[in-house]
């Protein structure tokens, strides 16, 4: 399982770096999305792998806490998926806006020569 | 006690008043003198007050801890030798103030006059009462930068601008300078107390780090009092109104250099480092001030030079640094503040009744203005050094002093030769100054007609040229008991005895006296008419220009090198700077590796489970996809990255984070929208781009790719290694047993996120939320690209073959197509509400929560956008974006603060169950309301972005000229639909 996993965020950076390098604003856009899903991934997985220990107590008994999965990465990883959406909207936008002031989707905002 | 808040007083009014006058109506000119001249009125009088105190070493001090633990006090402290500059300030304020009223004209703004002006002084009183290094220092960088608003008072023309720019940044320079010196004062000491210091004056000459000190000191001193090399921006500040020249370069500005001086000579000086340098800048400046001065045609840039040169003469006196020279010195500062600064004035009042301040255009002036002429003549004498007046007894002093032996050395020997020589110019000068002026025919050529100032604008000089005139006459009677405080403070038990009596005898320094007059008179007999025959300037060094040199400089530094550094190392180019940006995070991931090689997990299959790694292989597949296809095949790589996105979500649902699934499902989907909408914006593919297919392009991608794939495999590598690696769970034991107990919540992510860390979150949404408005604004702001108007091809055909065939009436499929998705998604929306209700209740002990919920709603919304034109939406359903954003924050907000009101910190979360009738025991927590405003937020931030893009296409259309309309024939509502985006959006 941690060797699939490893090699999967090792997959979605690598494919992040790559778009990130590229010239095309919607590149780049794809290649922050895979990127901000590697690093996601990365910091969840710092909590250690746990099938079917869900952090959601029972309401009855003392808590035995090795019971369940690590909340603090899942903590940590949920506000990164509202934030990395949140700049993937801003980039979208960014796109946009250049895109209509500049009449190209470089990234410089002109066409390299 | 009183007296010291008084100290508080003293220096709080200018600054009052100054915001006072500030915010004032433009129209109240009187009402704004008679503010500023109250507060230099008050000032004066609680100085007066203060005076018992400060008397024979006295000191009042009034000290508010600040930052302690940095050794930083708000102290305040007034002794004697403060206590006469105080008087200085407050004084001649009050005398400018009242000049200025008659000098300004009504259509000069007078509230920012006296603003800068009350600001100023405020600064300058601060300055002199610091009882602390570092507040002494901000009080000195706060004249540097009120001098510069008050320099470029008029800063409708270029002189006053360039003169205040100048200024700011020569003494700005300077006073970096100051503030490492006294760093490294007080590093030397061990703190930053005025006092502490000025007790240390021995460790502080033994340490290595005096020479240092003394140099750094000394560059904001010279630059402050306008010491060659540094004076070039004084003639220059002579741009400013007259009034701001007679109070900045007399009593103020450039005399807080000198104060500094004096304030640290007990302290540093006593060494040949003090002495060469002080000294020897004190004279150069003396010598080559009046040397300049002599040269001038302008009337100020006169008085400028003569008051650089009267200030090397004050730096050269704290160079000799005697006990009997700081006497001295200090009375030189007395006086030249009283006669520059009635001269100044009187230069005004030239220039007002004139026009000019030309020296050869003006002539005869003492039939037109017999009192001021008089007044002019007595201060330009005093200026002179002229028995009878204030200036001579201190130049005197400073001849004596001159004389004594040093240590011998050349420069010593000079001393007295430089002095008389810098004497008899001084009297040359001042001569011509008179004789140009007042006497010789009558002007003919002045701009105005010459006459008598109103005599409130020539009061101010009458007491100043009064005070020349007692000092000078009967100084044991006048100033002698003040300036005996003033020196005790200075020098405590090392005071000297001297004498200020007007008549010492035939001795040297009288006969030094002597010469000087003679030498003078004769110097300007013969060369006056050369000089005014002659460009302006000395001779010889003429373009030798301060000025230009410093202009060089400035376009040197500010441009040229910095074009030259940017153009060898800076990019335009975003890959450029993301590439580094790249590199430098995988070196130094690399180099912490390399340095302290973590132990390599054994690579082993342990639970290795075939289905998850199908899962992956699909996952990895349309991650390489999307990484090869998002050039050319935008919706191709849309969708592979939203396969990559799902099989991230499996993966945290395998692996027992339902919250992250949830949420991470729901944000795929409104990115996946966004992204769809997006794609309507940009431009057609373009094969025939060069790059694709030269050698340097490919290249460069390979050499991307090797890069991509090194970060890919080091990440890999990283996690692999931790998560084989044994877990400390310390802080998850804590959440896991105290969430329940301590946040009343079964769902410790979502209590983590709500409670536990409750502030984190709420800084998170509101970057959320300014993330909504900026693209809000952004979009505003800009129109879409100018090929992307045109209706899209598929709708082109469509449109052509409706035209033509029989059965089809135009516009009638792009209405049709999507009828029975729209209704569908019509009839969601109710389910959507009650979705998003139902993460966001259950949220606290089950997976959901705020954040889910919100963006579900969202999606809710967005549904109607994809279903139906944005028009026909918004007729029906008014969605108030960022008033949701608002109300969000603001519930978050209250929430927090409401644990205040119980006496707990920000944001403390209580949990509890409440017993509803019929229902029965129901969870209640207020981080349930905070969540509340989490999830407003969110629907607020996530729906603005949404209707942002989505109405791009209804303002293309509307902003253009008419001619750029589309076709009539589809112009009515729900006429457009997206192929690719499968968004409808209307048309005007």
């Amino acid at each position: 399982m941690e060797l699939v996993l490893s090699l999967a965020i090792g997959v979605l950076v690598a494919s992040g770096v790559w778009l990130l390098l590229r010239p095309r604003t919607y590149q780049v856009i794809v290649g922050l999305a895979l990127l901000a899903h590697g690093v996601n991934l990365f910091i969840f997985s710092m909590g250690r792998l746990r099938t079917g220990a869900s952090p959601i107590l029972s309401k009855e008994g003392a808590v035995a806490a090795g019971a369940y999965a690590d909340p603090v990465p899942q903590a940590l990883v949920l506000t990164a998926i509202v934030i990395s959406f949140a700049t993937t909207a801003l980039f979208l936008v960014v796109l946009i806006a250049a895109r209509g002031f500049t009449d190209t989707d470089h990234v410089d905002g002109k066409e390299s020569d | 006690m009183v007296e010291s808040n008084l100290l508080l007083i003293l220096l709080i009014l200018p600054f009052a008043g100054s915001v006072v006058a500030a915010t004032s109506p433009a129209n109240l000119r009187n009402a704004e003198v008679w503010l500023s001249a109250a507060v230099s009125a008050v000032g004066l009088g609680i100085l007066a007050a203060l005076r018992g105190h400060v008397t024979e070493g006295g000191v009042v001090e009034k000290t508010i801890r600040w930052m302690p633990s940095f050794g930083l006090d708000f102290a305040l402290r007034v002794d004697g030798f403060a206590w006469i500059f105080l008087v200085l300030i407050l004084g001649i304020g009050l005398l400018v103030v009242i000049y200025a009223r008659y000098y300004l004209s009504a259509r000069d703004p007078a509230p920012r006059f006296y603003a800068s002006l009350l600001a100023f002084m405020g600064a300058m009183t601060g300055l002199v009462m610091s009882g602390n290094l570092i507040l002494l220092l901000i009080f000195w960088e706060l004249t540097s930068l009120v001098s510069f608003l008050l320099i470029g008072y008029w800063h409708q023309n270029a002189q006053g601008r360039d003169g205040a720019r100048m200024s700011l940044i020569v003494t700005g320079a300077g006073g970096l300078c100051l503030l490492a010196g006294l760093l490294v004062i007080g590093h030397v000491v061990g703190s930053y107390d005025l006092d502490t210091v000025l007790a240390s004056g021995d460790r502080l000459r033994e340490d290595p780090l005096y020479l240092t000190a003394l140099i750094l000191v000394m560059l904001g001193a010279f630059t402050k009092s306008a010491q060659v090399p540094f004076h070039f921006w004084l003639p220059h500040a002579m741009a400013a109104p007259t009034p701001v020249s007679a109070y900045l370069h007399s009593a103020t500005m450039v005399k807080a250099g000198v104060f500094l001086l004096l304030r640290f000579a007990p302290v540093l000086n006593g060494t040949e480092a003090w002495f060469w340098v002080v000294g020897g800048v004190g004279m150069t400046t003396l010598l080559l001030g009046a040397f300049f001065a002599f040269f001038q045609h302008d009337l100020k840039g006169l008085l400028a030079y003569s008051t650089i040169s009267h200030l090397g003469l004050i730096t050269a006196l704290a160079g000799i640094g005697t006990p009997e020279a700081l006497v001295a010195a200090t009375f030189h500062i007395i006086n030249h503040a009283v006669f520059k600064a009635s001269l100044f004035m009187a230069a005004g009042i030239i220039d007002h009744e004139t026009g000019t301040r030309d020296m050869r255009r003006l002539g005869g002036l003492r039939h037109a203005m017999p009192y001021t002429a008089t007044l002019a003549i007595v201060a330009s004498a005093s200026m002179a050094g002229i028995p009878l007046l204030n200036g001579f007894l201190s130049k005197e002093m400073f001849f004596a002093e001159t004389i004594e032996a040093h240590d011998n050395s050349a420069f010593d020997q000079a001393m007295p030769w430089i002095a008389l020589v810098a004497s008899a110019l001084a009297v040359a000068y001042s001569l011509r100054f008179i004789v140009s002026v007042f006497f010789g025919p009558t002007t003919t050529d002045c701009p105005r007609k010459p006459h008598e100032p109103p005599h409130w604008m020539r009061f101010p000089i009458e007491i100043l040229v009064a005070i020349c005139l007692l000092v000078g006459i009967l100084p044991g009677a006048t100033i002698a008991p003040y300036l005996r405080t003033a020196v005790v403070a200075l020098l405590g038990d090392a005071t000297p005895d001297y004498s200020l009596a007007l008549w010492h005898g035939v001795n040297a320094p009288f006969v030094m006296s002597v010469i000087a007059l003679v030498a003078g008179c004769l110097i300007y007999a013969l060369l006056a008419r050369h000089v005014a025959a002659a460009p302006e300037g000395p001779p010889v060094i003429r373009r030798l220009e301060g000025q230009r040199i410093f202009e060089r400089m400035l376009l040197a530094l500010s441009w040229r090198w910095m074009r030259a550094l940017h153009r060898l190392l800076g990019t335009e180019r975003l890959q450029v700077q993301l590439r580094i940006l790249v590199l430098m995070a995988a070196g130094a991931a690399t180099a912490t590796f390399l340095r302290d090689p973590p132990t390599w997990a054994p690579l082993s299959l342990a639970n290795f489970d075939p289905l998850f790694a199908l899962v992956w292989l699909v996952g990895a597949a349309c991650a390489i996809g999307a990484a090869w296809q998002a050039k050319y095949h935008r919706f191709a790589a849309l969708v592979m990255l939203g396969g990559a996105g799902t099989v991230t979500c499996v993966t945290f649902a395998w692996f027992s984070a339902p919250d992250l699934s949830v949420t991470q499902l729901l944000v795929e989907i409104v990115t996946t929208v966004l992204l769809l909408l997006g794609l309507r914006w940009l431009p057609k593919r373009n094969q025939a781009i060069r790059d694709d297919v030269e050698f340097r392009a490919r290249a460069r991608r390979f050499a991307d790719l090797i890069v991509a794939v090194f970060c890919g495999a080091g990440i890999a590598m990283i996690s692999y290694t931790v998560m084989s690696a044994p877990l400390d769970r310390e802080i998850a034991t804590y959440f896991l047993e105290h969430a329940y107990s301590l946040g009343g919540g079964t769902n410790v992510v979502n209590v983590i996120l709500v409670d536990f860390r409750g502030f984190d979150t709420f800084g998170e949404i509101t970057v959320l939320g300014i993330v909504g408005l900026t693209v809000f604004a952004l979009l505003r702001r800009f129109r879409p690209a100018r090929e992307s108007d045109d209706i899209p091809e598929q709708q082109r055909i469509q449109r052509d073959y409706e035209v033509t065939a029989e059965h089809r009436r135009p516009g009638e499929t792009l209405r049709d197509y999507m009828f029975v998705p729209s209704v569908i998604m019509r009839w969601m929306f109710p389910a959507t509400i009650m979705i998003a209700a139902y993460l966001f209740l259950r949220g606290h002990d089950l997976p959901g929560g705020g954040f889910a919920a919100g963006v579900a709603l969202a999606i809710g919304f967005l549904l109607q956008y994809l279903g139906a034109d944005a028009r026909w939406v918004e007729d029906r359903l008014r969605i108030l974006p960022i008033r949701w954003i608002g109300f969000g924050l603001l519930i978050a907000a209250a929430t927090g603060l409401g644990s205040w009101m119980f006496g707990f910190p920000f944001l403390t979360a209580h949990a509890r169950y409440l017993e509803v009738p019929l229902v029965g025991k129901v969870p209640f927590a207020t981080a349930l309301i905070f969540d509340f405003g989490v999830f407003t937020l969110v629907v607020g931030a996530t729906v603005l972005v949404l209707i942002a893009i989505a109405h791009q296409s209804l303002r293309s259309k509307r902003d253009r000229p008419p001619e750029e309309e589309p076709d009539p024939d589809l112009a009515g509502p729900e006429a457009e639909v997206e192929e690719e985006d499968g968004w409808r959006g209307g048309s005007a």
